[in-house]
């Protein structure tokens, strides 16, 4: 069982992510987009950003960077093995691009028990250099318990 | 060809597509993700932990699906909010992959706000794999 005494906890946040250029291709490449702003730098900046575009899920890996603090975390007690992901939102305040550097910061918004199982809701804060938000993600994990 | 905010009708279909995701498929998403979970490259170990094969990331479906709303408005960082559930897996066959089948239709527009949000299917063995599968795109 995940410790219900976490929810409302926050992690600190975590170092500066620099996203780099050829990690928006190879990202996108790996979700099989096609889209000219993610790859083609000339059609980004014809778009009107300064760079290439993150495609919509990339704030993954910043979100991933920030759940390994709770997942480390002895007091939260969450057995990695088994996690099952629930639901995952991201909701923008401005398009992730190339040359960002990102921090994050999680806050465990709730924590419940369902039988067995927990399901624990994750709120990750992503801003910019400015301190400026950027991305709000919101990830629900199912957390197994014996059966 | 632009489209306009005010041509837009609910219910409207935006495309489809269709997506092969093999082994191949996982593991470039793994390193482009970091996610190593070995659930979904390592038979052994997804057998051991009950599991009926390699799973694909339920962020890789997450990302591949979200590709109909991108190609229809032809940019991504006009997507502003994007949502889904992940309510089956998709089980991922070591010679044959997994086909996914991803289609979006428009859910709600929003005169206020110029958004429309995109209501996305994503179909795997006849089964939907994604629970509101939601876009919201900025016009």
């Amino acid at each position: 069982m995940v410790n219900p005494n976490v929810q409302g906890k926050q992690y600190p946040a975590t170092a500066p992510y620099l996203v780099g250029r050829e990690k928006i291709r190879e990202f996108a490449h790996a979700v099989k987009s096609t889209s000219a702003t993610n790859l083609d730098l000339f059609a980004a900046q014809a778009a009107g950003y300064e760079d290439l575009v993150a495609p919509p899920t990339f704030a993954v890996v910043i979100q991933e960077r920030s759940l390994a603090a709770v997942l480390a975390d002895p007091e939260a007690d969450i057995d990695f093995s088994r996690v099952v992901h629930g639901d995952q939102r991201f909701s923008y305040v401005r398009p992730i691009v190339a040359g960002d550097e990102l921090t994050s910061v999680l806050t465990v918004a709730s924590v419940k028990s369902l039988g067995a199982h927990s399901m624990v809701t994750f709120e990750t804060k992503i801003f910019d250099v400015e301190q400026n938000l950027v991305c709000t993600a919101m990830s629900t994990l199912v957390v197994r318990g014996d059966e | 060809m632009t489209i306009k905010f005010e041509d837009l009708e609910v219910g409207a279909a935006i495309g489809s597509l269709e997506f092969l995701l093999t082994r191949d498929s996982l593991v470039r998403y793994a390193g482009a993700s970091g996610d190593f979970n070995q659930i979904h490259y390592r038979d052994d170990v997804a057998a051991e932990v009950g599991l009926p094969g390699v799973l694909a990331h339920g962020m890789l479906t997450m990302g591949a699906a979200v590709q109909v709303a991108v190609n229809w408005v032809g940019d991504s960082g006009r997507i502003a909010d994007y949502q889904v559930r992940f309510t089956k897996p998709v089980v991922v066959h070591p010679q044959d992959g997994a086909v996914l089948v991803v289609s979006g239709k428009i859910g709600a527009l929003n005169a206020e706000e110029r958004t429309a949000r995109v209501d996305i299917s994503a179909i795997f063995n006849e089964t939907a794999v994604l629970g509101k599968a939601q876009a919201v795109v900025r016009f």
